[in-house]
This record gives C-alpha cells, sequence and structure tokens, in this order.
C-alpha cells in the first residue's frame, strides 16, 4: 500500500486532473467542476481557523471589539505574544484591553517539549524492542502476552488514570515532569502493535543470513532491523510526539502547579481566568499559537512520511 | 545491552535447545527459543505495562468497591458505589449526553470523511492537499477547541459577525442548552474528519484502478460507480475506522473541560467529564472509578460488536 503511494511523484497532480487513460470530457466534466470546488471548500474551512487564530493573536485586544469582522488584524500588535510571554509592563497591558494574569508560556514551552520529546525517544524505543521480541522471537506464551498487552487499547484511558495518579501521589512525583512522563514512557499498546505489524513484513532471510555469520539479537535488531524501519519509527514517533504535545487529561491530573505545567493545561487556565466582560481574545490565541506551532514546524519537516503512512497507523 | 543480561540467569530446561541462539544450527532450529533475549527485549514495555496498565486497571476495579477518596486509603463497601450509580439522575443524564455526542460525531464525521476521501481518490493524489487535510488533527484539543470557542462568541466571534450580516439572529452556540453538544461535536469534526479520511483514502488505493476503467467504459456514473464499486469494497476499512473512532468519541473531555465546563446546566456534563469531577472535584475516587468501570464496559460492549461486523465482512476484497 505505501509502495504505490510513495511511488507517485508528488507534484504532478495539483491543480490538473489526473492523467487517466480514459476517454474523459465526454460527460464528466460538470461533474467534476463541482467536485472541485467541494474539495475547494474543504480546504477553505479547514484553513480558516488557522488564518483567523493568526489573525486575532496579531491583532490589539481593545481594536478586536470594535471591529470583530475585519479580516485583517485589527491595529496589527505584537500585544499578545508579549502578555502571553510575561514580556508586557503593566501599562501596556492595560492600554491594550488584555488581561494580566501570571502566565508565563516560556516556560509552559519548555515544559511541552521536555514532556513530548521523553515520551516520544522512550515510548518509541521500548516499544520497537517489545514489538520485535513478539514478532521475531520464539518464546513460550508469546502470542498469549501479546493478546493481553493488545486488550489495553480498549480500556478507556481514565480508568487506568485514576489509579494511577493515586500512584504518581504515592511515589511523591506530583507536579513534577517525570510524573507527567512516566506513566507515557514505556509503551502504549497501539506503538507496539503498530511496530510489530512492521517487523512481521520484514524478510526472515535477512535476519538468517545474519545469524549465520554471527549476528546476536541485539546485532540483528540494532543493526539491521532498525535502519530498515526508519520510515516506521517516523511515523510512529510523529504520531507520538502529535498526541503527548496534545495531552490534556493526565498533565492536569498531575501537573497543576507552575512548574510542571505543560501548554495544553496552562490553555485551559488562561481560559477559565478570562473575564467575561472583555476577554483576552488576542493574548488567547497568542497563546494557542504558541502551542500550535511547534507540532506545525515538525509536521512541514516530517510531515510527508507520516501522510504517505497513515494506512499503516489506522488500519494496517 | 542484552549480553549481560544473557548470561546472567540459566534457563532451566530448555537451554541446552538454545544457548545463545547464535549457535543453533540452521537445520535444527524448529524449537528455538529465545525466552532470556526476549525477556531482554520486552522487559521496559512489560514493567511499563505492569505498573501503569495492568495493576491499575485491577486497582481501578477493587477502588470501585471502596470509598477510596484523594487522600488516604479506602474502605471496603461491597455495591454501595453502583447502587448510588444506578440511582444517580446525573450518572444517567452524563451517560445521555455523551451517546448524543457520540451519535452526532460519528454520524457526521464518517459521512464527510467518506466524501473527502472520495473526493481525493477520484480528483487528485497531492500531498499537499493530503497535508492540508490533516492539519487540524495536528493540533492540540484544547487549542481548536480554543479557537472555535472565540470564532463562536456570542458578541465578536466571526461566525457570529458574519451571520448578523447575512440578517440572522446570533447564536449562542456554547451557551444555549439545545445547541451545546452539537457545537462540541461539530469542533471535533473539524479536527478528526481529515485523518479519518487520510485512513480511508489508504483503504480506497487498494481497490483495483481497472474496476473504475471498467466502469467508466461502460459507462457507468461517478454516483453510480461510487454505490456499486467504492463502497462494498470499502466495508472492511469502514468497520475498522469506526471502532477507531467510536472508541474515541465515548472518552470526550478535552473540549468540554476548556469550554463549557459541564453547563449549561448539565447539557454538556460528559460521561468522561462526570468521571472526572467526581474524583477531582469531590475527592470521591471510589464512586468515580465506578463510574469509569461502567465506561468500560460499555466500550467493551461496543468495540465487540463492530469487531463481529467486521470479521463478517472480511471476505469482501476477495
Amino acid at each position: 500500500m505505501t509502495g504505490t503511494l510513495q511511488g507517485l511523484p508528488v507534484s504532478s497532480a495539483p491543480i490538473s486532473q489526473t492523467p487517466r487513460p480514459r476517454p474523459r470530457g465526454r460527460r464528466i466534466r460538470p461533474g467534476r467542476v463541482v467536485a472541485w470546488i467541494a474539495l475547494a471548500l474543504v480546504m477553505v474551512i479547514t484553513l480558516f481557523p488557522f488564518y483567523w487564530m493568526l489573525r486575532t493573536a496579531f491583532s490589539s485586544n481593545s481594536a478586536l471589539f470594535l471591529d470583530p469582522g475585519n479580516p485583517l488584524p485589527a491595529e496589527f500588535s505584537w500585544g499578545g505574544f508579549r502578555r502571553v510571554l510575561g514580556l508586557a509592563t503593566p501599562e501596556e497591558i492595560a492600554a491594550d484591553g488584555g488581561s494580566s494574569g501570571t502566565l508565563d508560556f516560556w516556560l509552559y514551552l519548555r515544559n511541552s517539549m521536555i514532556v513530548a520529546s521523553a515520551i516520544t525517544a522512550g515510548q518509541v524505543f521500548f516499544s520497537s524492542l517489545a514489538a520485535y521480541a513478539f514478532a521475531r522471537l520464539h518464546w513460550p506464551g508469546r502470542d498469549v502476552v501479546f493478546f493481553i498487552f493488545l486488550t489495553a487499547l480498549m480500556v478507556p484511558p481514565i480508568f487506568v488514570q485514576l489509579p494511577n495518579f493515586v500512584l504518581i501521589r504515592d511515589l511523591g512525583l506530583l507536579n513534577t515532569l517525570p510524573g507527567i512522563i512516566l506513566p507515557f514512557l514505556f509503551m502504549t499498546p497501539f506503538a507496539v502493535f503498530f511496530m510489530r505489524q512492521f517487523f512481521l513484513g520484514i524478510n526472515h532471510e535477512v535476519e538468517e543470513a545474519a545469524r549465520l555469520d554471527g549476528a546476536g539479537h541485539a546485532r540483528i535488531f540494532f543493526g539491521i532491523v532498525l535502519p530498515m524501519s526508519r520510515t516506521p519509527l517516523f511515523t510512529l514517533a510523529l504520531l507520538t510526539f502529535i498526541t503527548a504535545w496534545g495531552e490534556y487529561f493526565w498533565p492536569l491530573l498531575v501537573g497543576r502547579s507552575d512548574e510542571a505545567r505543560v501548554l495544553t493545561v496552562a490553555l485551559g487556565i488562561f481560559r477559565s481566568q478570562t473575564p467575561q466582560t472583555g476577554p483576552d481574545w488576542a493574548g488567547l490565541m497568542a497563546a494557542t499559537l504558541i502551542a500550535a506551532v511547534p507540532v506545525l514546524i515538525l509536521f512541514l519537516l516530517l510531515g510527508r512520511r507520516l501522510i504517505d503512512n497513515l494506512g499503516y497507523s489506522g488500519t494496517k | 545491552m542484552s549480553a549481560p543480561a544473557m548470561t546472567r540467569r540459566p534457563v532451566p530446561t530448555r537451554s541446552t535447545a538454545t544457548g545463545p541462539s547464535r549457535t543453533t544450527s540452521p537445520r535444527g532450529k524448529r524449537p528455538r527459543n529465545d525466552f532470556r533475549v526476549a525477556l531482554v527485549f520486552i522487559g521496559p514495555a512489560a514493567l511499563g505495562f505492569i505498573v501503569f496498565f495492568l495493576v491499575p486497571t485491577l486497582r481501578g476495579i477493587w477502588f470501585s468497591f471502596t470509598d477510596q477518596n484523594l487522600i488516604g486509603a479506602g474502605e471496603f463497601i461491597g455495591l454501595e458505589n453502583y447502587t448510588r450509580m444506578f440511582a444517580d439522575p446525573l450518572f444517567w443524564n452524563s451517560l445521555l449526553v455523551t451517546l448524543e455526542y457520540v451519535f452526532i460525531n460519528i454520524a457526521v464525521q464518517t459521512v464527510l470523511a467518506v466524501g473527502i476521501a472520495v473526493l481525493m481518490h477520484r480528483l487528485t493524489q497531492s500531498v499537499v492537499i493530503r497535508g492540508i487535510v490533516l492539519l487540524p488533527y495536528l493540533v492540540a484539543n484544547v487549542v481548536v477547541a480554543l479557537v472555535w470557542f472565540w470564532m463562536f462568541d456570542y458578541s465578536t466571534g466571526v461566525v457570529n459577525v458574519i451571520i448578523d450580516t447575512i440578517g440572522l439572529d446570533r447564536m449562542a452556540f456554547f451557551g444555549n442548552e439545545a445547541t451545546a453538544i452539537p457545537t462540541i461535536a461539530l469542533i471535533n469534526v473539524w479536527r478528526h474528519v481529515g485523518y479519518t479520511a487520510l485512513l480511508i483514502f489508504a483503504g480506497l488505493q487498494t481497490i483495483p484502478k481497472e474496476l473504475y476503467e471498467a466502469g467508466a467504459i461502460d459507462g457507468a456514473s461517478e454516483a453510480r460507480m461510487f454505490r456499486s464499486i467504492t463502497l462494498p469494497l470499502l466495508r472492511p476499512v469502514m468497520a475498522l475506522v469506526l471502532v477507531i473512532t467510536v472508541v474515541g468519541s465515548f472518552q470526550i473531555f478535552d473540549t468540554v473541560a476548556v469550554t463549557t465546563e459541564g453547563g449549561p446546566v448539565d447539557a454538556t456534563r460528559v460521561i468522561y467529564y462526570y468521571i472526572y469531577q467526581q474524583a477531582f472535584q469531590r475527592f470521591d475516587l471510589g464512586y468515580a472509578s465506578a463510574l469509569s468501570v461502567f465506561l468500560l464496559v460499555v466500550l467493551a460492549v461496543v468495540a465487540f460488536i463492530q469487531l463481529r461486523l467486521l470479521r463478517s465482512n472480511r471476505s469482501d476484497l476477495a
């Protein structure tokens, strides 16, 4: 499946129709025009909220209320960003009609980076190791253990997170970054399943040859299997990072205090501190932008493989 | 990293058959046993699984029979949490609200996702377009919720400004009991529909192109081909996608938590949020655990039914 997707030249099909060797232009034309319009509409609805986030973040907050329909930033201003990053003076905040909360999004950005990176590195690595044992090693009880692993997919996260909260509390890790990271560090059933699916498909002969040459399992895994698995590893890492970055429930439980607060939790607090009258929309959108941009940049750099491999993750 | 651990513990009976597996002869390798190596490979994941999945699952079930609170340890109180649950109107309400959410969310999302996937499949292979479609999924739930919360704001939100300009009445999307859940459901459709569409799109790639070419030669319309080729062949993929999205949809929490916080009145107090409130605002972990046991059972039943449907569809592509 992936092969066919990757084999396609990227730029072959932007606006022009897919070159398909079939008699065209008979009666399909109007239908295709309508279809293209529908697809364009989907694009617009998808992209507009991003634009509006940007437009609002760069507006002066007080001007937003006077000019709510302006498609461009209402009175262009860096005020929103300056406020959420703690750079604005009190006079500046008052003049801009912003809220004077004490949120420090630099700190939360750093925390989110640490949490998401640690979870991604640990989860992908340990899950790959386990997946290899499930896919390529022979040991008694293997399939039973794998099945037990898989059943965890069906358990709603909240179910284990209540007891996990008690555990993290008893370990004294409440309001620490390790407390947020730990439950996700070693595995998720999905990650193990995902990598196992790929390892199952690797040709046995490669390993057999290496084994005859005297390579042990560690050598085979690190020297042959992992390098061969760059694409699924990449895909899994990106998916894991996106999930960890966006996680709200668990850090809300164990990371409320300032020093262990991640971006999502901070956004929730920002929103709940927002006054009913004259909320700081510009500041809020600047903060959401700060939370959105790192993942979007990562996607711009690495997204191609994710798109090409999505079929894997969801289905096979 | 595996070498020291391999030599440590002698495995009793099988050790002669395996040894360090490099010495196994190519011929007599059938009863190969990599138990000790496997232990090393699976060790960290197994540790994480036992500590953060398996034990908590058992512990959660235990909690549901106790009056565990957030601070100390709980005492066994039998079925009290469960009898209380079945007599709790707020619990039943949360279940209803959740079902309403899941229904709207899944129905709209599935139809739109199939539509978008088919459009892409029949029109273009562009990676850029697929990338754009995926964009909302990359952004955290909380971010998505807040952006739409702002766009749907009653007085200054752009959607209401547009509605007002057209000459219609402004809507309190989040503030009205009747519209709050549909609003939240549609916001999450916006976030997830692209991802779902790409999964379906990947499924569409497996349908042989010749079928469409043959259809076109026979003069079949696009609508006809969709009904007679695409839909039947897509059913196995759809079943799987549905299992994933339905189970995920039941776990609606983030959007509610940062926008309506369960209100207005109880209109958006979904079950996940109700459990959260019981555990972390009322500190009643025992009751919250009973509620999540119930959720676990519901999800297991839903998944089981769907997987049965999936299995019966497996032969479609053959």
